[in-house]
């Protein structure tokens, strides 16, 4: 069904944190998702002319880089961006076949690719685009939050986190129950001011951004000169000197 | 956005069928039109042709057309569950309309009831067409009630100028739809400029600041996309369009697609005959050629809040 379910307050709500102080645009957690998602809940995640001049194919991850600020004062910010399985999905309502839904009990987004016709509207109803048209099995394809691996009984439970977030190599990807005010990715989201995409648009992303921390100054305070270290008698006069000498 | 053809071929024939449908049913019980059951029929038919021709050419762009009856089910939340729920509805009244006609005649009771009832689904269907656009917030240039009452307009013209060359292909002299047509003409160039001028000076609600979240350090601009080709993405929803080549199919759209058709008319109905019937169904053709130009400039000049983290305008 398409209509959303009703959201209860403490209800579980599975999803991301990405730390975007961290993150080094390594692109690891697009390679780890593609890889897993090849044979998971919607493989395969084909690809066109991949050795070819024109390489396209299905994609839940992709990692931008974007230069914020201006100047001395800009920096650069890795983004990996994917789907944010929102409170409030246009992309589930618009559906017309009810293949796209939103799971009530951990609040996942989900395609059922038997069910989907491919008119590709739920893709023009997201406005992160997280959804990717597969043009080979003629379906819309999205991100599960690796709903094959978080609850897979076969795994051992340390794996039993979205690919993307098992690879990481800077600890910046973080996942868990944001519906819990007291878990750990709801306290890294109070702890360090964590926000929503475009939160004018009013979908209620469940996945969260953490922003970058303050930067440190770049340049360290200049070394006192020896002349101004404030020696006096004969070793005062000397280094003034050697001072004076170096600096000509 | 991608103006994929069959969506623009079925939204512009479908709702020349449905302006066609609502004004049958509307001026043939007031007594506007031919008393003739072949003429009816031959309206009814043709304005049912043009809708299941457009039906079945958005069934082209799914990825899976066989499964397309499963659209009929989500008519709770999805515009597009609405469309199709509303369109396959709309052919009971219509044929009851077309019956009612052949046996009572075009004024007669039953005949009036169907064929209200025909309009009504016709609009309904019709708004739900719009709606499906409307809807969609991280499209700028659609979401807004404007489109809606385009489309509703845009269907009534394009069901007038045809449903003109039609009554004077029967040799009908035409005034009341022939007016009509003038006035709706009149009516979608004005709607047509208005819309343009909203989404030329809208401010655009969301920006890169707000898409990566990044706007407390100033500026943000991308330094390097994720892929190095066009994904599904920038081609489904990152079209973009020349502003000369868009200035250039704005003039083509008003002027073949209102401009002209209304003066073809305007010259038609005093001629009457063979020679105003060649030109109103000129004035037809020229108007859905035109509205296939404004329904290709509604796709190609709207942008997608994705592009933002492309680094494009939205």
């Amino acid at each position: 069904m398409t209509s959303l379910p009703q959201p209860a307050k403490g209800a579980t709500k599975l999803g991301l944190v990405i730390d975007l102080d961290t993150c080094v645009g390594c692109h690891a957690c697009a390679v780890n998702c593609k890889e897993w998602n090849a044979s998971g809940h919607s493989a395969p995640m084909t690809d066109q002319d991949p050795y070819g001049s024109k390489p396209d194919g299905v994609w839940f991850n992709r990692v931008h880089s974007y230069e914020a600020g201006t100047g001395t004062q800009s920096r650069t910010v890795n983004f990996p961006r994917s789907c944010l399985h929102c409170e409030t999905p246009a992309c589930v309502t618009v559906c017309p076949t009810g293949a796209s839904y939103k799971r009530a009990e951990d609040g996942i987004v989900l395609v059922n690719a038997d069910a989907c016709i491919g008119c590709k509207l739920c893709s023009w109803a997201c406005p992160y685009g997280a959804r990717e048209y597969d043009s080979d099995a003629g379906v819309m394809k999205k991100c599960t939050l690796c709903i094959d691996r978080i609850y897979n009984q076969t795994l051992p439970e340390h794996e039993r986190t979205p690919a993307c977030v098992s690879t990481c190599p800077a600890s910046a990807r973080h996942f868990g129950d944001l519906g819990d005010p007291d878990s750990a990715v709801s306290r890294l989201v109070a702890e360090r001011g964590g926000f929503d995409l475009m939160p004018e648009m009013g979908y209620a992303p469940t996945n969260k951004y953490l922003p970058p921390r303050p930067r440190t100054e770049l340049s360290p305070p200049p070394l006192p000169r020896p002349a101004e270290t404030g020696a006096e008698g004969v070793a005062g006069r000397l280094l003034a000197w050697v001072d004076r000498a170096l600096s000509r | 956005m991608n103006p994929a053809f069959s969506v623009i071929f079925f939204t512009t024939a479908s709702g020349a069928g449905y302006g066609l449908l609502a004004l049958l049913g509307l001026l043939a019980p007031a007594g506007l039109l031919p008393d003739s059951v072949a003429f009816g029929l031959v309206g009814i038919a043709l304005a049912l042709a043009l809708v299941t021709t457009g039906l079945l050419a958005s069934t082209v762009h799914l990825g899976h057309p066989e499964r397309a009856w499963r659209a009929f089910s989500q008519w709770r939340t999805s515009w597009l569950s609405r469309e199709g729920v509303a369109a396959v509805l709309t052919y009971i009244p219509a044929l009851l309309f077309a019956f009612a006609w052949s046996t009572g005649g075009a004024t007669g009771g039953t005949t009036a009831a169907f064929g209200v009832a025909s309009a009504v689904m016709a609009v309904a269907t019709v708004y739900c067409t719009g709606m499906i656009y409307a809807s969609l917030k991280p499209i700028r240039q659609w979401h807004s009630p404007l489109v809606t009452r385009n489309y509703l307009l845009f269907a009534a013209f394009s069901g007038a100028v045809c449903l003109t060359a039609l009554a004077a292909l029967f040799g009908w002299p035409g005034e009341a739809p022939g007016g009509l047509a003038i006035l709706l003409a009149l009516s979608g160039l004005f709607a047509k400029l208005r819309y343009w001028r909203f989404i030329d000076g809208a401010a655009p609600g969301s920006t890169i600041e707000s898409a990566t979240g990044l706007g407390g350090l100033g500026k943000v601009r991308m330094l390097e996309s994720p892929n190095t080709q066009d994904n599904y993405l920038l081609k489904e929803m990152g079209f973009r369009i020349g502003r000369k080549h868009a200035a250039r199919l704005r003039r083509i759209a008003l002027v073949a697609g209102f401009v002209v058709p209304a003066l073809l008319l305007l010259l038609a109905l005093p001629i009457g005959g063979g020679a105003g019937a060649l030109l109103a169904v000129a004035a037809a053709v020229l108007a859905l050629l035109g509205l296939i130009a404004e329904r290709w400039l509604f796709f190609a000049e709207a942008t997608h809040t994705v592009t933002l983290y492309y680094g494009r305008a939205a």
